[in-house]
């Protein structure tokens, strides 16, 4: 057992309890915070993006191209936009840190 | 109408300001299309509006070569093949479609019937509505800039619809697709200068397409950025300057009065949201008999609406569809009996389906 940490788009942090093996966008959806992820997790839609603490970009599994090619097609991105449903959660990411990108 | 006789001015007049079918469906995705289907055995015909230029909705524009492998009967398909097998299915029907527009407005007549008007003036007159925009509408997705609005559709576009916008223009292009591409070496010839931002030297486009565009950088005709947009600056909706967030931090101004901006898709809910339907997290609450919203008449099918146990998959969709289809057979022929028949045996729906 472990959590998450996200900050919504008003700057609240909200402390999500995570499940072993499940893509980051589902235990955000799962919460019922706003995180539209239309396609589902089919790295399609890029409408699960986040900004992972910087800390917390190492500990991730970097991004692959498919993601690149979603990502580049953001207008608006930083050094560690991710999108969520491209990190599948474990136990080494207790505490993750995130913050929701612009709806 | 039958009976009527009208000269072909007046019909022609009639038939471009307003198109008469049973059921107006929104959104041409596999659950819009399948609805055709179901609605055609009943004799009902069906008029689809998509924003999109094609149909199949998320299954063509998000996913063509995602295999899916939940439709019953296919233990793999991917969403184009799903697309182009309902669109063969629903053949016999001939239903009419309106591509690259949205629905804009939704109004019940004093006689009963609804009457909705697309974004390029086209109105549709029908007894029933399907809902069936899954998400929301694909639109272009827009940058984050505070002042955007004020420059939109003027000198800032999302696509080119006459490429005399850009006649003699310092135009940027931001985007690494094959939208951005294409354009890019489209207007090139005709242009007093462009530019071409993206976030990284990476791009993913035909690769004929990303060497001509090299090409056009080392011949010095096409300059190539790597950054983001950061602000806009100019005034009474014509663009002076753009100012772009280069990938090393600086910022740097560029001289332009037309930009196009090639970020992909959103997907947005848009002008459903003002009709008055009981909505649930931008879902449309219905029954499970007949999948009807608040508003009799209105149906919600697919993705986007919502009863307790909705489960948001394409077979779900379907069912719905049916359900829907025998409820407005009801509203659209009052005086009708409808008779419960199956495609296997009723030499009634072999007709229909033009295999009699």
């Amino acid at each position: 057992m472990g959590y998450i940490h996200v900050t919504d788009r008003h700057g609240k942090t909200h402390n999500l309890e995570a499940v072993e093996g499940w893509r980051v966008m589902e235990i955000i959806r799962e919460h019922g915070l706003p995180i539209e992820a239309v396609c589902g997790g089919a790295c399609e839609c890029a409408t699960c993006h986040v900004y992972v603490a910087p800390e917390w970009q190492e500990k991730l599994f970097p991004a692959r191209e498919d993601e690149e090619d979603m990502l580049d097609e953001l207008p608006e991105i930083s050094q560690t936009s991710r999108l969520s449903c491209q990190i599948i959660w474990s136990q080494e990411l207790n505490g993750l840190q995130l913050t929701l990108a612009g709806g | 109408m039958s009976g009527e006789i009208v000269s072909i001015e007046e019909y022609t007049a009639r038939a471009n300001c307003t198109r008469s079918c049973d059921i107006a469906i929104i959104g041409a995705g596999p659950v819009g299309l399948f609805a055709v289907f179901q609605a055609g055995l009943l004799g009902l015909k069906c008029i689809l509006v998509d924003a999109l230029e094609r149909p199949g909705g998320q299954c063509s524009e998000l996913y063509p070569e995602k295999p899916i492998y939940d439709i019953p009967a296919y233990p793999v398909i991917s969403g184009q093949e799903l697309t182009d097998r309902l669109m063969e299915q629903i053949k016999p029907f001939a239903p009419e479609f309106l591509y690259s527009q949205q629905v804009a407005s939704l109004s019940k007549t004093s006689e009963g019937t609804f009457e909705l008007v697309t974004t390029q003036g086209i109105s549709i007159s029908a007894p029933a509505v399907f809902i069936a925009a899954g998400a929301g509408s694909f639109v272009p997705r827009k940058p984050k800039v505070e002042n955007l609005a004020a420059f939109e559709e003027k000198s800032f576009f999302y696509a080119v619809r006459n490429r005399n916008t850009f006649l003699n223009r310092d135009v940027v292009i931001f985007g690494g697709g094959d939208s951005a591409l294409d354009w890019t070496l489209d207007i090139l010839p005709q242009v007093k200068s462009l530019t071409l931002v993206h976030r990284r030297d990476k791009f993913r486009a035909a690769p004929a397409s990303i060497e001509a565009m090299r090409k056009a950088v080392e011949d010095k005709r096409l300059r190539l950025v790597f950054g983001q947009l950061n602000g806009l600056a100019g005034g009474d909706g014509e663009l002076e300057t753009i100012s772009v967030k280069t990938s090393d931090g600086t910022i740097e101004d560029l001289k332009a009065d037309r930009a196009l901006a090639f970020f992909g898709l959103n997907i947005e809910l848009g002008p459903i949201a003002e009709w008055g339907l009981n909505l649930n997290s931008k879902l449309i609450e219905v029954d499970t008999e007949r999948f009807e919203t608040s508003t009799p008449g209105i149906f919600a099918i697919g993705d986007i609406n919502w009863y307790p146990g909705k489960l948001k998959l394409i077979l779900s969709g379907f069912h719905e569809s049916a359900l829907a289809a025998q409820a407005a057979f009801k509203i659209a022929r009052p005086d009708e009996k409808l008779v419960f028949r199956y495609t296997t045996s009723s030499s009634d729906l072999h007709e229909k389906l033009g295999v009699a």
